[in-house]
């Protein structure tokens, strides 16, 4: 058996069923050992998209990301993809080709030093010097990506340790004594977070992307409930509460809700639950956020817990778990004259946008009504998400996939292929920009490839408008390198790839056309021409606390 | 404050450049460092002394926690330890001077390891302190060379 065999049957043997990926020289023998396994293997045109696509698929459907990168510039290519699934701690492996153990460290052809380039971004990696280790390799690396906090893990292939012909090799078996994961959070904690909650009137319970890490949607419903706990989420968070909870007050932060970002600030109890206290949610003013607030943080990575904001009582732990506890010792609090405030708060400053004609709130908040409870959403970074983390109800999580810590433009189109690919029964919706899409814009060939039906919603403003509003508003409106005067025609490009294309430039037609959309069987990009003033609010400028927010 | 912190890591290529560069990225600033295998031939010990308040020194210890080849964190600091450290020191001397030189190498119980016509080379180990005064008294003579090593640090037995 060659090392690409052994390596894929260990691949199997964690249960990979697909790999997002793009050949190259010294991959040969792997991609020919492809032939005969039952992975399958889905052909990106960029690696950045097999990267993203691995990610997005382990968001959608909880299992590890597989992408496969040949030596030099394809592992090179998914930098960025992997520094994106580390800030947002997905589980990822991440194979790459690389030269034969014997031209290692001479500048060969094809060469990077991918471990060392990549160290910074990847829980772990190993460069593989043997094929018989490949079984214990594999099985640490799925282990290590999908165990405590998740995250990407990469391995790097010579291409003679593909070529080996292994007679015995190593048992899969772990071999990890320095690696602990932290599940089950200290009791004592626990029921003192119990009692503090007990004793607050102004609770709040801010969710991130950890409750849906660790699977934890239904214990935080629960104990929301049972305590009457009002909720603000991360944008990583949203999903694990439905966005049309009555305990949900929006998402938290720069582009939060007014009602959400006063809550945190008044609270006189926060419950941080898998979350780190990102900048885009505190303004990086650490200790003038939730200044109120006793702070009970829960966290899988005891390195979270007092990193950004002390904790008074840190609980290093699985979220379910640890809701599982609290929820056991749980005495709900008044919260009466709280909810009172919130729901004030709520009717003065409700979350709306007003404009004549197509604006993409409206559009966004329609795809979300067309498309339905069930189906998955990626977006890709700029004001288009922020809309649509505003806008798009999202009912379950798993189903809101973006681009949180990293912010990465590109991300969309790649994500929808793999959350296509986790789920083909499910409808699909990409809400993108046309400057994000362009980034990543030459995987609509394998949009078209795999026949995926992914309907895209480009929101086409012509301008990289996240940064046009920053200049609008902190510049005095001097607009520099914003404007995307040579956009093409995206109706023709779409139909160029044998992907349907429809253009929207009215209100009137964008019920129809997302109808349509729906209808048609396969992929389709449907165009929506919009003003490139819409700006995204709220806002907390930069800077300010997250009470002074612009758009009130 | 400074504080010392003995690191065990797995004895694998590698893995200084996965300590150093945390340190790097994370905007530690380190002190000093030394490593060797230690009594298990798998495992290292890395000896780092960094500068830092109670949060940065948690946040460090936590972050070393979190890579895969580390073992364990200890902070050294303020607990019962015999720390030391190696220099070897090159002293210019002349006929004058040499007698006083060598009188001041005893007091500090150094030991001369080699000795030329206009200098002489001297090894002294001790804590930092004790390096660091000898080096204050012998830069009169003419301090030629310095060479010195991080510290090292051992827990003192329990009795």
């Amino acid at each position: 058996m060659t090392g690409a065999e052994l390596l894929l049957q260990a691949l199997s043997q964690e249960g990979v069923k697909v790999i997002f990926g793009y050949p190259g020289a010294v991959l040969c023998a792997l991609y020919d050992a492809l032939l005969d396994s039952n992975i399958q293997h889905v052909l990106v045109r960029h690696e950045q998209g097999a990267v993203h696509a691995a990610d997005a698929y382990a968001r959608v459907s909880g299992q590890v990301g597989v992408c496969l990168a040949t030596s030099g510039p394809g592992a090179t290519n998914l930098v960025t993809g992997i520094a994106n699934a580390y800030m947002d701690s997905i589980p990822l492996v991440a194979l790459t080709g690389q030269v034969p153990t014997g031209l290692l460290g001479t500048d060969s052809f094809q060469e990077a030093d991918i471990t060392g380039i990549t160290m910074p971004i990847t829980k772990h990696s190993y460069l593989v010097k043997d094929a018989r280790e490949l079984p214990r390799i594999v099985k640490e690396a799925f282990y290590i990506a999908r165990s405590g906090r998740p995250g990407p893990v990469l391995i790097d292939l010579p291409k003679d340790v593909l070529n080996q012909e292994v007679a015995q090799p190593e048992q899969a078996v772990l071999s990890l004594k320095s690696y602990k994961v932290f599940s089950k959070g200290n009791m004592g904690q626990i029921v003192e977070a119990a009692k503090a909650l007990a004793e607050s009137r102004r609770p709040v319970l801010y969710a991130g992307g950890g409750v849906i890490n660790a699977g934890a949607e239904n214990v935080l419903k629960a104990v929301v409930e049972k305590a009457s706990l009002p909720v603000v989420t991360t944008l990583m968070g949203i999903g694990s509460l439905p966005s049309r909870h009555p305990n949900l007050l929006g998402m938290v932060g720069m582009h939060g809700t007014v009602t959400a970002n006063y809550a945190v600030d008044a609270c006189d109890l926060l419950i941080a639950v898998g979350v780190r206290f990102d900048d885009r949610v505190t303004s990086g003013l650490k200790h003038r956020f939730a200044t109120q607030a006793k702070i009970i943080h829960i966290d899988i990575d005891p390195a979270e817990i007092g990193k950004v904001i002390r904790a008074h009582i840190p609980i290093v732990g699985d979220a379910r778990l640890v809701l599982e506890g609290l929820l056991a010792h749980l005495v709900p609090p008044q919260t009466g004259p709280w909810w009172e405030q919130l729901r004030q708060w709520q009717a003065d400053h409700p979350l709306g946008h007003e404009s004549e004609g197509i604006s993409p709130q409206l559009v966004i908040e329609k795809i979300g009504a067309i498309a339905g409870p069930e189906a998955v959403v990626a977006t890709d970074v700029g004001q288009h998400q922020m809309w649509a983390a505003q806008y798009y109800p999202v009912f379950k999580p798993r189903h809101f996939i973006t681009s949180g810590g990293l912010g990465t433009m590109g991300f969309g189109l790649p994500a929808a292929v793999g959350a296509q690919v986790a789920k083909p029964d499910k409808t699909v919706f990409l809400i993108s920009g046309d400057g994000s899409f362009q980034m990543t814009i030459q995987e609509l060939a394998t949009v078209a490839q795999y026949a995926l039906p992914i309907k895209i919603a480009l929101m086409n403003n012509g301008v990289l408008g996240l940064v046009r509003q920053w200049q609008k508003l902190f510049f005095e409106e001097r607009f520099s390198q914003i404007q995307l005067h040579a956009n093409p025609d995206f109706i023709r490009l779409a139909e160029a790839y044998g992907i349907k294309g429809l253009r929207v430039e009215e209100l009137s037609q964008v019920e129809g056309a997302l109808q349509e959309a729906m209808a048609h069987r396969g992929p389709v990009l449907l165009d929506f021409v919009i003003s490139p003033d819409e700006d995204v609010y709220p806002m907390v400028p930069p800077g300010k606390e997250i009470t002074e927010m612009l758009g009130r | 404050m400074l504080h010392t912190l003995a690191v065990l890591v797995e004895n694998h290529p590698g893995v200084l450049t996965r300590v150093a560069g945390l340190f790097a990225r994370r905007a530690y600033n380190i002190e000093s460092l030394s490593v060797c295998q230690t009594e298990n031939p798998a495992i290292s010990r890395m000896t780092i002394v960094v500068a830092g308040d109670d949060q940065v020194i948690e946040q460090v210890s936590k972050q070393l926690h979190k890579l895969v080849v580390v073992h364990k964190v200890t902070d050294l600091t303020g607990q019962a330890i015999v720390d030391r450290e190696l220099a070897l020191i090159r002293v210019r001397v002349n006929a004058e001077t040499r007698l006083e030189v060598l009188q001041t190498v005893d007091v500090f119980r150094g030991r001369v390891v080699d000795m030329g016509r206009t200098n002489i080379t001297v090894e002294l180990t001790g804590d930092g302190e004790k390096i660091d005064a000898f080096v204050r008294t012998i830069r009169n003579y003419g301090l030629l060379e310095l060479v010195r090593t991080g510290k090292i640090a051992i827990t003192r037995s329990d009795s």
